[in-house]
């Protein structure tokens, strides 16, 4: 049973993740982004995490994909992308340094690597203090005992992202001097297009 | 007080004209005119006195040596310098007569002198010059005497090219450095081969010369008489002193003639152990005296320059003090450099004055029956004239011909021979000026107004600044036009007064070294010196008294031929009797055998191509295009590697992954 | 099914993690829209945090999850940092390409 659910999932994790590479639509990327996300999440469940499927959920497929789909919209970033490739040797360096990589990682893998030593930070079943303790818990105790000084710093990290979302958003007084006039056309005749779409109600693809 | 303390205080000596030099030259603006003159001659003179009390303490003394140590420096590689004074015979007899000759001529200096813009700046050079020579001649060590011995050049330097808005005076002080450099390089590696073999540089390297192999101490004499050739002016490198005639007549007097030419005979006679133990050094020095003297000699027979007859003069002269070197006959040479300088001084003194009352006219031909005119001069300058030529009893006949008995009996023929002959000529060529300038028909007064426009003469050019123009007269330049309209006049106290006192002891200074056992005076003060010098000593009164005839008679000669020639002055300036009558000879002698243009050629014309190749190939292409062409290539390298940075994330992403691949394999690689 | 016999042991998940973390790169490489580009990150980031896992299963350590936790916070804070950045960069322009920003170009 185990061994099913691993091939299903772990087929459409792939398919998601090739989706995101080869989609041409950004819309259509960041939903195969979402099965992706929650194959992983499936996965997580399979392995005893079950906070972190359900953190994964929420956040990832829940807050951030959402985040990209509003960009994606804000840009107005639906155009279609061209497949054409302006750089000569990117595709063919990618395609090989990726290879290379994942058969060293394998390989690696395979030998010296996974020294198979534990960190000694709490285990996922023993019986802790005479209870059976769940996931979430044991987690907790991880969280505000090992590791309280990264938890109180990425604490730290998250209000320092939002400030600077705030203040990288936000649209300054003098307008910055990127564009030419035509530029400015355009912008407008996308805005035109947008607004005929809705009106017209079918959408850009 | 004993007189080891006193001669202690020989430091002294050197010190006062020091003082006076750095005074002078420090505060020169604010002391006039003669103050100057006189402070700086003070000076000298009280310098002369503490010499003598020197001497007078050093007779005392028994060993008759006494050093004392200023200066010790203990520099790297155990080489202990100690720098001080020492008071021997040698060097205090050198003193004496320094010291004497130069307050002398600083007491003529200061009439010749009168109206000079940096008459202050002269005594003060003139004192620094005395007291570098005097550093070098009572030093306790070659490394000080080499210091005074820079020093006299530098201030002969400065001497010479005195009056350097005259570009050829400029040109002539340079020409005496760079020459004598050239000699004190041989003196520098003397010194190294010195310190190398004996481990000092004092004196006392002297007492272990015998030690030496034969080689070296060839070697180590022959460098230092490279020094001494460049210093007293022999050939080859005598090319600088008729040209320092440019400096001012009172430098000539003491520099070039009494006491820096000296200086090469003095280090002769100090370094002596090292010639005595090297019989190749020994003839070397006796055979470039003797030809210099005979050279030098056949060039003053038709200079037309006054000063320029007496600086071949000095030129041919040394060459006899070297021939004495050259034959171990130490004392004679020592004493001819006394008598030259008593001699030679008041020569150049007198033509000083001759310059001084013609309005500063050296053109031989341009002067004639000054007798006249100038009757103390003349006096001084007919009773040097008699010495030189080396007639009896004035001094010059007593120490020329110990010299060329000395040849003789040490059965140096050869430059016996060459010694005889340049007696002749120095007879000739000094009568033939001695004849011109106060003999014969006044050549020197201007035409009448009326006469002049309608004379062939062309008039000086127009717009030639005469100050810059040399008063030098070239051989084969024309004579310039008699520009004299009043009588020549005497020179004033100050300036005949030397020449007289100099012209006295031209006279008498012969009783110095008299040839008789009991009269030979200074030979026995320098006995102690040159202890282990073999005596020489001619082979019989008879045989002695013959030699001396026949020196005697070879002058005369000389005398006579000249008189023949020039006793009624030159019937028209630009006709020498005696230059017509040599021909070709007269022209090569004339132009010193074209000696400076063969330098020219040679030397300088190579180097001077060689110079341009370097500056042509080696620096601008090689240096400057390996400079250049680093500047290019790190241009271009950087030109090449800057088109990495294309600016798009996707490229440096590949960089990332290429690292990350890079860093995989080599973990993979490593195990 | 005998396939169903077949153990999962951790193997297959750092395999299956591998691959993703290989198509996350080279999307990276290939694709200009930088929307899509960001994605590709988070792809890599999700394969690392399915290793992470992997192992705190396989080692019986609940260290692993608390990292993949603070994995997933600091992707959160660098998503809205990043998409902030980029909407404004690509506020107004047309199409929003990695290749337009070549102000860096040597």
């Amino acid at each position: 049973m185990e061994f099913a659910i691993f091939v299903v999932f772990a087929a459409l994790a792939l398919a998601g993740a090739l989706g995101v590479v080869l989609g041409s639509n950004p819309v259509h990327c960041a939903l195969s982004l979402v099965v992706t996300l929650v194959s992983v999440a499936v996965f997580f469940l399979q392995q005893d995490a079950q906070l972190l499927a359900a953190v994964q959920v929420i956040v990832y497929a829940g807050a951030i994909v959402v985040l990209f789909l509003f960009v994606i919209m804000l840009l107005g970033v639906d155009k279609r992308e061209s497949l054409r490739e302006t750089l000569r040797y990117q595709r063919p360096a990618a395609f090989a340094l990726g290879a290379i990589v994942l058969a060293e990682v394998l390989f690696l893998a395979g030998r010296t690597w996974a020294t198979g030593a534990r960190s000694q930070r709490g285990s996922l079943d023993a019986p802790v203090d005479g209870d059976n303790l769940n996931n979430i818990e044991r987690v907790a105790r991880s969280l505000f005992t090992d590791f309280l000084w990264p938890f109180e710093i990425t604490a730290a990290l998250l209000v320092i992202a939002v400030v600077g979302g705030v203040v990288l958003a936000r649209r300054s007084g003098q307008p910055v001097e990127l564009l030419d006039e035509a530029d400015d056309e355009a912008a407008e005749e996308v805005e035109e297009e947008v607004r005929e779409h809705a009106e017209e109600g079918t959408a850009s693809s | 007080m004993s007189s080891r303390d006193l001669l202690d205080l020989l430091w002294l000596v050197p010190a006062l004209p020091l003082a006076g030099a750095v005074t002078l030259l420090l505060f020169g603006k604010r002391i006039r005119e003669p103050i100057a003159g006189w402070f700086a001659t003070g000076l000298v003179g009280l310098s002369f006195v503490w010499t003598v009390v020197m001497f007078l303490a050093l007779r005392d003394i028994d060993p008759r040596a006494h050093e004392s140590i200023i200066w010790k420096l203990i520099p790297s590689g155990g080489f202990q310098v100690q720098l001080g004074f020492l008071a021997d015979p040698l060097s205090i007899t050198f003193a004496l007569f320094v010291t004497f000759v130069a307050t002398l001529i600083h007491l003529f200096s200061i009439g010749y002198m009168h109206g000079d813009e940096r008459y202050s700046r002269f005594f003060g050079y003139l004192n620094l010059f005395v007291a570098a020579m005097l550093v070098l001649v009572l030093g306790n060590g070659f490394l000080i005497t080499f210091l005074g011995w820079e020093g006299v050049g530098v201030c002969s330097y400065l001497l010479v090219s005195f009056w350097f808005e005259r570009p050829a005076a400029a040109v002539a002080g340079k020409k005496a450095f760079v020459t004598t450099r050239v000699g004190d390089f041989g003196f520098m590696l003397a010194m190294f081969l010195i310190f190398e073999q004996l481990r000092t540089l004092d004196y006392s390297a002297l007492e272990q010369a015998s030690t030496l192999t034969t080689g070296t101490a060839t070697a180590i004499a022959l460098l230092l008489f490279l020094g001494a050739v460049g210093k007293s002016a022999q050939f080859p490198l005598h090319v600088w002193l008729p040209d320092a005639m440019e400096g001012p007549t009172p430098v000539s007097a003491l520099i070039h003639a009494a006491t820096m030419v000296t200086a090469g005979v003095f280090i002769v006679a100090r370094a002596h152990p090292f010639f005595e133990h090297s019989a190749t050094a020994m003839t070397v020095v006796a055979w470039v005296g003797a030809g210099t003297a005979l050279l030098a000699g056949t060039i003053a027979l038709v200079q037309p320059d006054i000063k320029r007859v007496l600086a071949y003069s000095t030129i041919s002269q040394l060459g006899y003090m070297f021939l004495a070197l050259g034959v171990g006959a130490y004392a004679a040479a020592i004493f001819m450099v006394i008598t030259h300088a008593f001699y030679k001084g008041t020569l150049f003194l007198g033509a000083g004055s001759v310059i001084h009352g013609t309005g500063d006219n050296q053109d031989l031909r341009r002067m004639g029956a000054l007798r006249r005119f100038l009757p103390l001069t003349a006096g001084g300058f007919i009773v040097a004239w008699l010495a030189i030529a080396g007639m009896p009893p004035f001094s010059g006949f007593w120490s020329k011909d110990e010299i060329l008995a000395s040849a003789f009996s040490a059965h140096d023929y050869g430059v016996w021979v060459v010694g005889v002959a340049a007696a002749a000529l120095t007879g000739l060529y000094m009568t033939r000026e001695v004849f011109l300038v106060f003999f014969g028909n006044e050549r020197f007064r201007a035409a009448p107004a009326a006469e002049a426009a309608a004379d062939a003469e062309p008039a000086p050019e127009e717009g030639v600044d005469e100050s810059t123009v040399s008063p030098t007269v070239a051989f084969g330049d024309p004579p310039a036009p008699a520009r004299l309209e009043h009588d020549p006049h005497e020179s004033p106290r100050t300036m005949t007064t030397p020449i007289l006192a100099l012209g006295a002891l031209a006279v008498v200074a012969g009783v110095l070294n008299l040839p008789f056992r009991s009269l030979e005076f200074l030979t026995k003060w320098l006995e102690p010196v040159f202890e282990d010098v073999p005596e020489i000593h001619p082979n019989s009164f008879v045989g002695g008294f013959a030699l001396s005839t026949l020196s005697v008679a070879m002058g005369l000669i000389g005398i006579l031929v000249a008189l023949s020639l020039y006793r009624h002055g030159l019937r028209r300036p630009d006709e020498d009797p005696g230059l017509e009558r040599l021909g070709f000879a007269g022209r090569l002698f004339g132009h010193a055998y074209y000696f400076d243009e063969t330098i020219a050629r040679a030397v300088a014309g190579p180097i001077t191509r060689f110079s341009d190749w370097l500056d042509r190939v080696v620096d601008a292409r090689i240096i400057d295009g390996a400079v250049n062409g680093t500047g290019w290539l790190f241009q271009n390298l950087g030109g090449r590697l800057r088109r990495v940075q294309t600016g798009l994330v996707r490229n440096y992403a590949l960089g990332v992954a290429l690292g990350a691949a890079g860093l995989l394999l080599f973990m993979l690689v490593r195990g | 099914m005998t396939l169903a016999a077949v153990e999962v042991t951790a193997n297959y998940y750092l395999v299956l993690g591998a691959l993703l973390f290989t198509v996350g790169a080279v999307g990276l490489l290939v694709r200009r829209n930088v929307l899509v580009m960001f994605m590709c990150v988070e792809l890599m980031l999700n394969a690392a945090n399915l290793t992470f896992v992997t192992f705190a299963h396989e080692l019986d350590d609940v260290g692993g999850q608390s990292i993949v936790f603070f994995t997933l916070v600091v992707a959160a804070a660098e998503v809205a940092v990043g998409l902030a950045i980029i909407v404004a960069i690509f506020r107004r322009r047309r199409g929003a390409t990695a290749d337009d920003l070549d102000l860096l170009k040597g």
